[in-house]
Parts: structure tokens; sequence; C-alpha cells
């Protein structure tokens, strides 16, 4: 058996970030102090924005299968992994000084996120059950050592052990799931088991077991009712750059893996997961909206937003249909790029000493640093579903492929909870622009030019970017198309 | 060069008219904090001024002969969703355009020295506003209408929220709400549309697309959702008087003048033309409602203590006559209704300045605060009457254009329609000219009222300006009757076909 340059090719940026994060893992060890710090964060964003390259350079029309059929290399992998690399580059610049403050920015740290973005990576490009379960576990072991990274902190090491005996179950539970799937279908190549089980027909009991375990497998991962008690636990106790880290890329990677296994594996099955997503993405929406009414805190808010979020996400996935599937890939990529500019601008607030924790933090906002509320306020919107927001259009599309499945009372309820949602998006701004700053002027500005740049263009581009959001539906449409 | 500027122009007007206010708000937004706002005012007016000019041509270059859309423009949005960036005017849009665009100018120069805090702030989001309202007036693809319609929350919501009154929190979060709750079933409706028409976002396809009849129900009732709000009807107008009493003089002005008439448009534009059986079947509906609206809302305008409160609940009242002249399907009546939202523009957005001045110097808007104004304050008070007589339907203004011609097409749709609608010229003018009586008339009340200084030139030219323009309309209404006449008469005919 000999390794033919197509299987390099598949899994070419994979194995530039692996070499690459052993190299700055070394450096760090021999660089004295003083280099450290730097070379670290600048040698990470340059992997990052290499594989990103490599990636545009290498996409293909069609899909390549590589390494005996283990991995495969499509439109929807060479987006999502852009996807990935991309925020997870802004991930770094944004956490840089927050880390630094802390005590945490070694090499560690940024070998481990480069690490896990290898994972995610491998969780969209894989076509073989057993390679999704190598991502998911690469990704999961990165995430318990960044959420338990800053040791001296309590909340962070309760939120590091909730992190990884939740996180190992979901992971038993799906690898069960895939265990009873082989067991069924002789095999664990994805393309394989799709041809198996619709020779099936009607599921049976094993193999309804089946995948009952593998969805609850995917809902726990990424943080949907009834599997989300996790999340605000994990978003609230973890350091803020971490809590970003889990916040943004990661769910590209699960929109991956769920197209893989469900769409794509158990197509078959459609009816029946169906229904299971109809409950968990309606539960998921009204819980994550109406707990997040009664946050104080602004990352458990997050929290109970991200888990609403991931509700819509899945309206997309459950549609079943091409419309559906890119309407998910939209949500998902539009979701990452507003997460990353909310906590950008959380990190770019907090100070030693002063985490910009509380919604009570940002009183007066806009009359200490104006420009910093009004990117807030953008993103605010762009949560909520506001036009002229790209978020708006996120939410559009899958409302849209929700009623093409004749399941319009599905979007009434997620509308009405969407409303419900605007409100505590609008405290936020209610309190950053009709509110005096407190005293103690807690909050100030801690952010370098670079960040703040970065920052700017990103939540500016919540906006800006809507006349051109023609291209991005048309990509995601080109991707599932080749599903 | 030039020429290419005149072609720009020429094929352009509508997206310059909708951008160039937007771009003024972005630069006035970039000229920084408080201590630069003289330039912030400056260009927040001489922008506005440039769109005022601008939107004249498109009354300029307007075929009143035809009642098809004009000044078109096309272009591929998302493609992939059939998303067109498309815009075009009719009889019915051209006039709120106008309308828009003279009161912003109005807004900037009535807040020129009253709005002392974050200048450039308030300034951008009237012209932001100004923008997104064109837009909405403009758009004939139902996504960009969609997002013009929402868009234009935001700059609202602040205004209320940032330079409101002392409960303009609470205002500003459940007029955000409620109006959102009602946009968002629109969307769902427009969604439903796309895909019965064979997946199209044109308005002008929707309007020809055969709908069932339970269908052209829940269509109705969605967009209802949206506009009755909007509008706003009894029983969801409760949030008007929280918005009005707690906004700016600005905000209320461009909220009475404008935002209202945006639900009334989209009855215009989507429900009637859509769903015309549904319309016709439940007009009944929406006449008893309009109905209950004048006369009931007259009523308690009639027992307000607070200015402010007085002119929003008769808004609301005025505005039932607008959605009654809308249903009762009769030319007159239509048009009747369309000028009677062009007068009630002019008129509450003048009444409310009117307020705003007083309210500038003695920082009270209760009625029991003042009295014998027009002791101290002459000129003030001249206008303020003219206003309130327009209000109140006085022949020669152009409120009572709008009122005789509604009343005139109930007649003859229904005589107890024009007699209840008539119990308004009785009840409009009592409540208003008693407002007048004890604001204006009598002796000097109290000190505050002593020391006030009359109008000065600023104030003048804005009460002026709107003051002739309520005169014209009102002396001289052919102009807009003829702008109008062809959309109507083009819209009434597709509403009485079925679409079944």
């Amino acid at each position: 058996m000999s390794l033919a340059t197509v299987d390099i090719m598949v899994v070419l940026p994979e194995i530039v970030i692996s070499v690459m994060a052993c190299l700055v893992l070394v450096l760090d060890l021999y660089l004295p102090a003083r280099f450290r710090m730097q070379t670290g964060f600048v040698l990470t964003l340059a992997i990052l924005l290499a594989a990103t390259l490599i990636i545009l350079f290498s996409s293909v029309s069609d899909s390549v299968v590589g390494l005996n059929g283990m991995v495969v290399k499509d439109r929807i992998s060479d987006l999502l992994k852009c996807g990935i690399c991309l925020i997870s580059a802004g991930v770094f610049l944004y956490s840089r000084r927050y880390a630094i403050e802390r005590g945490f920015w070694r090499g560690e740290y940024l070998v481990l996120g480069l690490f896990g973005v290898v994972g995610m990576m491998i969780m969209t490009s894989a076509n073989h059950l057993l390679t999704v379960y190598v991502g998911v576990e690469l990704l999961a072991l990165c995430l318990y050592a960044m959420v338990g990274m800053q040791r001296d902190s309590v909340s962070a090491s309760e939120a590091a052990m909730k992190l990884f005996v939740l996180g190992a179950l979901a992971s038993g539970v799906l690898l069960y799931g895939m265990s009873l799937l082989y067991g069924l279908t002789g095999t664990l190549m994805i393309s394989d088991i799709s041809v198996a089980v619709t020779r099936f027909g009607p599921p049976d009991l094993p193999l309804l077991l089946a995948l009952i375990l593998v969805v609850v497998g995917l809902l726990f991962k990424i943080g949907a009712v009834p599997f989300h008690m996790w999340v605000p636990d994990v978003y609230d106790g973890a350091p803020t750059s971490t809590t970003l880290f889990i916040a943004a890329a990661p769910k590209l990677a699960a929109c991956g893996m769920i197209l893989r296994l469900l769409a794509e594996g158990l197509e078959g099955l459609f009816q029946t997961w169906q229904e299971m997503l109809i409950a968990a993405s309606l539960f998921s929406i009204v819980l994550g909206n109406v707990v997040a009414i009664a946050q104080k805190n602004i990352k458990r808010m997050l929290a109970y937003s991200a888990i609403s979020h991931m509700g819509f996400f899945l309206l997309g996935i459950l549609s079943g249909t091409a419309l559906g599937y890119s309407a998910a890939l939209v949500y998902i990529l539009i979701y990452g790029v507003i997460t990353l500019g909310v906590f950008g601008v959380i990190l770019g607030l907090s100070r030693k000493g002063a985490e910009a924790n509380q919604i009570e933090d940002y009183k007066g906002l806009n009359h200490t640093h104006p420009w910093l509320a009004f990117l807030m306020l953008l993103l605010m919107f762009s949560l909520a579903g506001v036009p002229p927001t790209i978020g708006f259009y996120a939410k559009l599309s899958v409302l849209q492929s929700v009623i093409k499945a004749d399941l319009a009372w599905v979007a009434v309820v997620a509308v009405i909870f969407a409303v419900i949602g605007a409100f505590y998006y609008l405290r936020v701004v209610k309190i950053m622009y009709f509110e005096s700053p407190a005293d103690s002027g807690e909050i100030q500005l801690n952010c370098g030019n670079s960040q703040r740049l970065v920052l700017s263009l990103n939540a500016l581009a919540v906006v800006v970017a809507m006349p051109w959001i023609g291209i991005l539906v048309d990509i995601c449409n080109q991707a599932v198309a080749s599903l | 060069m030039a020429a290419l500027g005149m072609t720009v122009l020429d094929q352009h007007t509508l997206s310059l008219v909708i951008w160039l206010p937007v771009l003024g708000g972005v630069l006035v937004l970039a000229s920084g904090g408080d201590r630069n706002a003289p330039v912030a005012r400056k260009l927040a007016l001489g922008f506005s001024l440039a769109t005022f000019v601008l939107s004249l041509s498109l009354y300029t270059g307007f075929d009143v002969s035809k009642s098809s859309m004009q000044f078109i423009e096309h272009y591929n949005w998302v493609g992939a969703l059939n998303i067109y960036y498309h815009l075009g005017i009719d009889g019915i849009s051209m006039p709120l355009i106008l309308l828009t665009s003279l009161l912003t100018l109005v807004v900037i120069i009535a807040g020129w020295e009253v709005i002392q805090d974050r200048v450039a702030q308030y300034l951008a989001a009237f012209l932001i506003m100004e923008g997104l309202m064109i837009g909405v007036f403009s758009a004939l693809d139902a996504i960009l209408f969609y997002v013009f319609w929402e868009a234009m929350l935001i700059p609202m919501f602040l205004i209320i929220g940032i330079w409101g009154g002392p409960n303009r929190v609470y205002a500003a979060v459940k007029f955000f709400l409620y109006t959102l709750l009602g946009s968002l079933l629109m969307l769902v409706a427009i969604v439903y549309l796309y895909f019965a028409t064979g997946q199209s976002f044109s308005i002008l396809d929707f309007h020809t697309v055969p709908l069932g009849y339970s269908v052209q129900v829940y269509l109705f009732l969605a967009f209802f959702a949206a506009f009755a709000v909007k509008v706003p009807m009894f029983p969801v107008h409760t949030w008007l008087p929280d918005a009005h009493v707690e906004a700016p003089t600005g905000g209320s002005v461009i909220l009475a003048a404008i935002t209202l008439k945006m639900g009334a448009y989209g009855f215009l534009r989507f429900s009637i033309p859509i769903a015309p059986d549904a319309a016709h079947h439940l007009a009944g509906v929406i006449i008893g409602l309009s109905l209950v609206a004048v006369v009931y809302i007259a009523l308690v305008a009639l027992v307000q203590r607070d200015m402010k409160k007085l002119i929003a609940y008769s808004s609301i009242s005025h505005m039932g006559f607008v959605t009654l002249g809308l249903f009762i399907f009769d030319t007159q009546g239509m048009e009747g209704a369309i000028v009677q939202m062009i007068s009630h523009g002019f008129v509450s957005g003048a009444l409310f300045l009117c307020v705003g001045v007083l309210y500038d110097r003695v920082h009270s808007r209760e009625i029991s605060s003042y009295g014998g104004v027009v002791n101290t304050m002459p000129v003030f008070a001249a206008f303020f009457v003219f206003f309130a007589m327009a209000n109140a339907g006085l022949p020669g203004t152009s409120g009572f254009v709008g009122e005789f011609l509604v009343i005139l097409g109930s007649f003859r749709t229904n005589g107890w329609f024009a007699v209840v609608a008539g119990t308004t010229l009785v009840l409009g003018a009592a409540y208003t000219l008693w407002m007048v009586k004890r604001v204006v008339f009598g002796p000097v009340a109290n000190d505050n009222v002593k020391a006030l200084l009359d109008i000065k030139g600023r104030e003048k030219v804005v009460l002026a300006t709107l003051a002739a323009c309520v005169l014209a309309l009102g002396v001289f209404p052919l102009p807009l009757l003829e702008v109008v006449h062809a959309s109507v008469e083009n819209l009434l005919q597709h509403a009485a076909q079925t679409k079944l």
C-alpha cells in the first residue's frame, strides 16, 4: 500500500497544520522567553492562513476520496475548512492579550488550539465512521485541556470537568450508535452505509436504536435541547478566549459531521430523524430564547442564545432538501462570523481583574466607547436576525427551506420565539445606549490595533456584506450539490 | 463626464434618493463627537436638502397617465433565490417619498439647537432612516421591502431610547417588539408567496398569482398583523401613545408623519392586491375597527392632559379614516385616504413641532402648564391655531379634502359609515380646539408663560413651510389627485377581479 499523491492532496492542510503545530511546540521549548509569545502567535496565524490558501488552491469541483476511502475532499469540506481556519485565526488574534494577562498564553495553548483545528477539519471531511470519531475525539481532547488551562480558576476547572465527563459520555453514545450501524450494515464507510440503509426499508428496532444513539451524540456535540446542559456552564466557566474557541469554529465542524452522517449516510431514514430533529430544534429555540432572558451574565446569555441558534440551524437540516442543507450551511457560516465578533468585543473589553462578563458591565458603553458600542449593536441585531444584517438572511434562508418542506407551523413557532429572543439582544443594546456609565468606570478598552482593526472589519461585515450575500449562497448551493 | 452624470441621475434617481441620505448619515456619524457638532449639522442639512431636491425630480419626471411602475431599477441580488434589487414607484408611492424627504429636512432644521447631546448620532439616525423609509416606498422585491421595513426599526428604536423622555426605555422596547412580531408574520407570508408564485419574490408577481380563499385569508391576516400594528389600528395601537410621548420632537414627527403611512401603504401594496377576495370579505371587520378608532379614540383624545398624547390619539383617529377609505373600495374613498395620509403627514408633523416649540421653552407637555400663550407668542399662536384648524378638517386646509372625499366615498357604500365617520368632524374639532383654547387663549396663566419668547427665524421657516403645504393641498389638491388617480383606478380594477 503506497501513499499516492491524491491521498496527500486530500489531507494536505491537516498534515501542514499538524507538522507546524509540532514546530510551534518545539520552538516554544528552545526560544528565549522574550521571543516565545510573539513567535508562536505569528506562526499560528501564518499556519492557519497558509492552510486556507492550500485549501483554496487545491479546491476541487467533484469529490475526491483518499486514504482508502477514509477521507473525502469535496466542496463542503473545502468551504467548512476555510471557515474553520479563518475563524480560528480570528480567535487566536482576539484571545492573545486576554490570555497573556491571565498567564495561560503558552505554547501548549496554541498547539492545543491547532490540533483542535485539525480535529475539526477531519470531522468535516470524514467519509468513514472511524474518521468521524477520530476527529471528534481529537477536538474534544484539545477542548478539555483548553477549558482547564487557567489552572488557578475554580470555575474553569469545574467547567473542564463537566465538559470532560459529559463529552466523554456523548462520545460513548455516538460510538455505540456507530458500532450498531456497523453491526447492521457490515461497513463503516458512510457512502456504503447509505446504500445499505436504503435497502433496509422501514427501520426495525436495532436500526432505530442505532439512529437514535447517533442523533443523540450529534445533538450533544452541538448543544441542542435536551442535551444542552453542558453549554451554559462551559461557556460561563471557561476563560473567555476558550469560550470563543468553543463557540465559533466547532459548530462549523459539527455542521459538516451532521451533513455527512445524517444527510448522506442515513438519508434513507430521513422520515425518522426528521421527527427527532423537529422536536430538538423547536425545544432548543423555545428553551434557549426563554431562558436567555433571565441571564445576567453575558456569557451565559450567549450560551442560551447559541442553543437557540443551533435550533435554527437544525431547521435547515431537518428540511431534508438541498435547499435546506444549503440554508443550514449559510446559517452556520454566518453564525460563526457573528459569534466571533461578539466575543471579540467581550475580549476587547476585559482586563486583568475585570472580566466584562456581566451585562451590567456594558452600561453606557456608547458614552465611553461609541465605536465599540456601535459594533456590538450591529452584532446584537445580527444575532436577533433583524435586517439589514446577514443574521436576517441566515434566518430567512432556513425559514424558507422549512416552509418549502411543508412545515409552515414549525416556521411560525420559530418566528414567534425569535421575537421573544430579540428581547435579550435588545437589552444589551439598551444597556449600552440608553443608560449612563457606572461611576466606577470598570470598562476600559484593552485591545491592540490589529485586533481592533480586525474586529471592526468583522463586525461591519455583518451589514456591509449584505449586498454580496448572493455569492455566499451560490457557494453553499454548489457545495451541497456535491453531497 | 457631465453627460455620464446625467444618465446616472436619470436611470438611478430612486437609488440615489435612497442611498444619498444613508451615505450622508454615515459621513455625519464619522464627523465625530459633540465638539464637531456644527460640522455634523451642516453636513446633515446639506445631504437632506440634496435628497429633497433630487426627490423633486421624481415628481417632474413622473408620467401621471401611466398606472404602471416608473423609474424602474432591476438588478440581481441573490440569484439563487431570485431575490432582486428591484425598485419602482407609482402614483401611490411617489407622494409618500416626497413627504419623507421634505419632513426629514424639516426635522433636521427643527432639531438644530434643540439637540445638544450626541448631535452627530441624532442626525445620522434621521438621515439613515430617511433612506430606509424611501426604500420601503420604492421596493418592488418583497425581501428588499422587508429589509428596509425592518431596518427602519433600528434608528427609530435608538432615537426614542437615547433622546427620549423619562420613560423612554420602556417605550422604545415596546415599540420595537410590537412591530417586530407583526413583521415576522409578514415574512412567513412572503416566503409562502415565494413558493406559491413558483419562486419569485417580486411584489408584482404576488399581485397576479391565483390563490385559494382560505390561503388568501391566512395571508391577509399575516400581512394585517404587520400593517395594522404600524398604522396603528385599534386595538393594537397602544404602543403609539407611549412611543410618541417619550420620543424627542423629531422622532414624533417622523413617527406620525411617515412611519404610520408605511402601514397604510402596506395595505395598498400588499394586502388588497394580493388577497383581494379576502380583503373584500374581511372589509367589514376592518371598517368596523376603523370606525371604532375614529370615534372611540377621538373620545380618548378628548380627555388627555398631555399635548403629545392628545395629538398621538388624534393621529390614530385620523388613520382610522385612512383605513376606512381604503377598505370601502371606492375610487374617491381611496384617493381621499391617500390625500388624508399626505395631509396628516404635514398636519401632525406640524402639531408635534408646535408642541416641541413649547416644550423646549417650558419643559412641560401638560396642557395645564400653559394658558394665554398668544399674549407672549403671537406668531407662534397663529401657526398653532392654523394647524389645529387643519387637524379639525377646516375647509381650505388639506385636512378637509381627505376627510371629505372619504366621507363622500363611504356614503356610496353605506350611508351609516358616513354618518359614524362624520362624527369625527365634530369630535376632532372638539379635542383640538379645546386644547388650543386652554393652551393659547385666555389670560397669561403663570410666570413660565409670561417669560416665553416668540419663535425665531429657524422655527418660523419650519412652520411656515408646513403651513404653505397644508394650505396649498387644501386649496388646490389637483396635482396630488392627478398623480394618484391612475394608480388607484388600476388597483381598484385589480382588486375587483377575483383571484380564486
